[in-house]
């Protein structure tokens, strides 16, 4: 059974194959030393090579290969751990792909060895093995990139949450400090932290501070505008500081009016003010 | 019936409504109670698909600009409400047979009115969705399909 | 008008309500009663709550502008008071900022700033 031939060199010539797929990872730059030791990329190869191994020793049949089935399951298990293990300490997915790739070159070396019976054809082993070995590393590629997006995800939460913070500055008086540059998303975050933090702390002044806010085009100056619009309408007042004389100037030019805004040039000011509409004064105790 | 003007902002996807949309509730809009109860109906079926306040209050607000419309200018109409678990979106679609509109983009515009409105309802009603379309013929009717993810 | 707004004189203030029903004839009769018991009670100002409200469309919006205008033709300043944050963040996507309302934080706020300035407005 020429199918089975797969399978018996695979079972047989194991340790020979797993030895050579290290080394063209090795010679192809794939090894990673600066991520893994050697140990740990023999462990990666490992695990998946002996999932392979008893998943066709199990007899899951290539000519049927389809990764997605229940015979297929331990592969995909052993593929998953090891590409995930991979991405998280760094590796591309083109690196990913290789490293699944290169299989295909110790297996082809073998097929020889089979030739000359009767039935067998070389041509016909290749192409059972380019089609299993090629969707195990388009598999580790999705698989790769869903991790990664995954990462990018979580790191984007993680910035929204640190980027927008309301501080109490003092009782009825918060400040909501903007650092770096504002999206839509996060304009609309903003805008629900600072209405909901009206409500949870009673607060009757917000100061909107943008010193940390490098440009500004006319779509953030109309977040910024709406954010003031609806601690207006929600019966706070809102002071929006820490406007440099260029982010001023640019929005003159774009025509954003602050009509109905309070405006201060730097967040200093803005506090001075605002204690001073709750009815505090700050005063030198040493004078 | 082919449709005269239009004013497509955010399209839809083919087909209306969606595969994986169910049909949630339909709503004659012919009293301005039927407004009440075809906006409360929306409510409930973003509730449905788990959509926060925020994200509920925008689709309800939309759809009442749009029913109103069609009940003051349309002569009243029909409002039906589908609900996709699969997109977790909700999807409403309100028509007339009133006089329709000659030219929607001029009526697209925020502070046009041919009424003593502010003319902020169509605008309004597309920034609050995800999806917007506005077709009408002259003579014939308004239809407004608009859609909101949870 | 019924249940769908509701009129209270409390300490010379005048406190209006509305109700999510409300509709164009309940209006006008809120209108009405609203500038006739301002007038021959001497109401000092107007307070418009709306925390019963779920949303806040441009109609209703419509509506408490037009009261607000009542109210200052009438010399009693007028507050809306208890927008909650989803809704005030959908009036202003709507494109309504209710550039000439007076708002206050609660029904507290809005007395407290109609008693400090008798000369608001
Ligand atoms: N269903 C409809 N049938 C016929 N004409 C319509 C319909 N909907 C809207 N229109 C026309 O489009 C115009 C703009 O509508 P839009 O809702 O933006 O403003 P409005 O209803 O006039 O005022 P507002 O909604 O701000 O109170 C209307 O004045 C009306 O002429
Ligand atoms: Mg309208």
């Amino acid at each position: 059974m020429p199918m089975s031939f797969i399978q018996a060199l695979i079972d047989s010539k194991g340790e020979e194959i797993l030895e050579d797929w290290l080394a063209t990872h090795h010679a192809d730059g794939l090894t990673r030393r600066d991520l893994f030791s050697d140990a740990q990329g023999r462990q990666h190869a490992k695990t998946f090579f002996l999932a392979l191994q008893s998943t066709l020793n199990r007899g899951a049949d290539i000519d049927a290969f389809n990764l997605a089935s229940d015979a297929w399951a331990d592969v995909r298990a052993a593929l998953a751990e090891v590409t995930r293990e991979r991405v998280k300490r760094g590796v591309a997915p083109a690196e990913i792909a290789g490293f699944f790739l290169l299989l295909k070159y110790p297996l082809f070396d073998r097929l020889g060895a089979g030739a000359g019976t009767e039935e067998f054809s070389v041509v016909e082993q290749v192409s059972r093995l380019t089609r299993m070995i090629d969707a195990i590393a388009v598999q580790a590629m999705s698989l790769c990139i869903e991790e990664r997006d995954r990462i990018i995800e979580r790191q984007r939460t993680e910035m929204l949450e640190i980027s927008t913070p309301v501080v109490d500055l003092w009782e009825r008086v918060i400040a909501v400090p903007l650092v770096g540059t504002l999206d839509s998303v996060r304009a609309q975050e903003v805008m629900e932290n600072t209405l909901g933090a009206i409500v949870d702390r009673e607060a009757d002044i917000v100061i909107v501070d943008i010193t940390g806010v490098p440009t500004i085009d006319t779509e953030v100056a109309h977040h910024l505008l709406r954010t003031a619009a609806a601690i207006r309408l929600m019966g706070a007042e809102c002071i929006i500081s820490g406007i440099s004389p260029r982010i001023a100037q640019t929005m003159v030019h774009l025509g954003v009016s602050t009509n109905g805004v309070t405006t201060r040039a730097s967040l200093r000011a803005a506090v001075h003010d605002a204690f001073q509409r709750v009815g505090l004064t700050v005063v030198n105790a040493k004078a | 019936m082919p449709w005269h003007s239009c004013a497509i902002l955010q399209p839809l996807d083919d087909p209306w409504p969606p595969a994986s949309a169910v049909l949630f509730h339909r709503q004659p809009i012919l009293t301005e109670s039927d407004v009440v109860l075809g906006r409360q109906a929306v409510g409930r079926a973003m509730a449905e698909v788990g959509a926060r306040e925020v994200r509920r209050i925008r689709l309800v607000t939309a759809v009442s600009e749009i029913f109103r419309n069609a009940l003051r200018y349309g002569g009243g109409g029909e409002a039906v409400i589908f609900l996709d678990r699969v997109t977790k979106a909700v999807l409403v679609e309100c028509r007339d047979n009133g006089p329709g509109i000659e030219d929607t983009a001029l009526a697209m515009r925020d502070g046009y009115t041919s009424g003593k409105g502010l003319g902020m309802g169509l605008g309004g009603a597309q920034r609050l969705t995800d999806a917007f379309e506005l077709h009408s013929r002259p003579n014939e009717g308004t239809r407004v399909r608009m859609m909101s993810r949870a | 008008m019924a249940h769908s707004a509701g009129l209270f004189l409390v300490d010379r203030i005048m406190l209006v309500t509305i109700h999510e029903d409300i509709n164009d004839s309940d209006i006008v009769e809120l209108q009405d009663q609203l500038a006739v018991k301002v007038h021959a009670k001497g109401a000092r100002g107007i307070v418009i709550d709306i925390s019963a409200l779920d949303i806040v469309d441009t109609f209703v919006g419509r509506i408490i502008a037009q009261l607000a205008g009542i109210g200052s033709i009438l010399d009693a300043p007028t507050f809306v008071v208890g927008m909650r944050p989803a809704v005030a963040m959908t009036l202003v996507e709507l494109g309504m900022t209710l550039p000439d309302v007076r708002t206050a934080r609660s029904l507290g706020h809005a007395l407290a700033q109609l008693r400090d300035s008798p000369t608001i407005g």
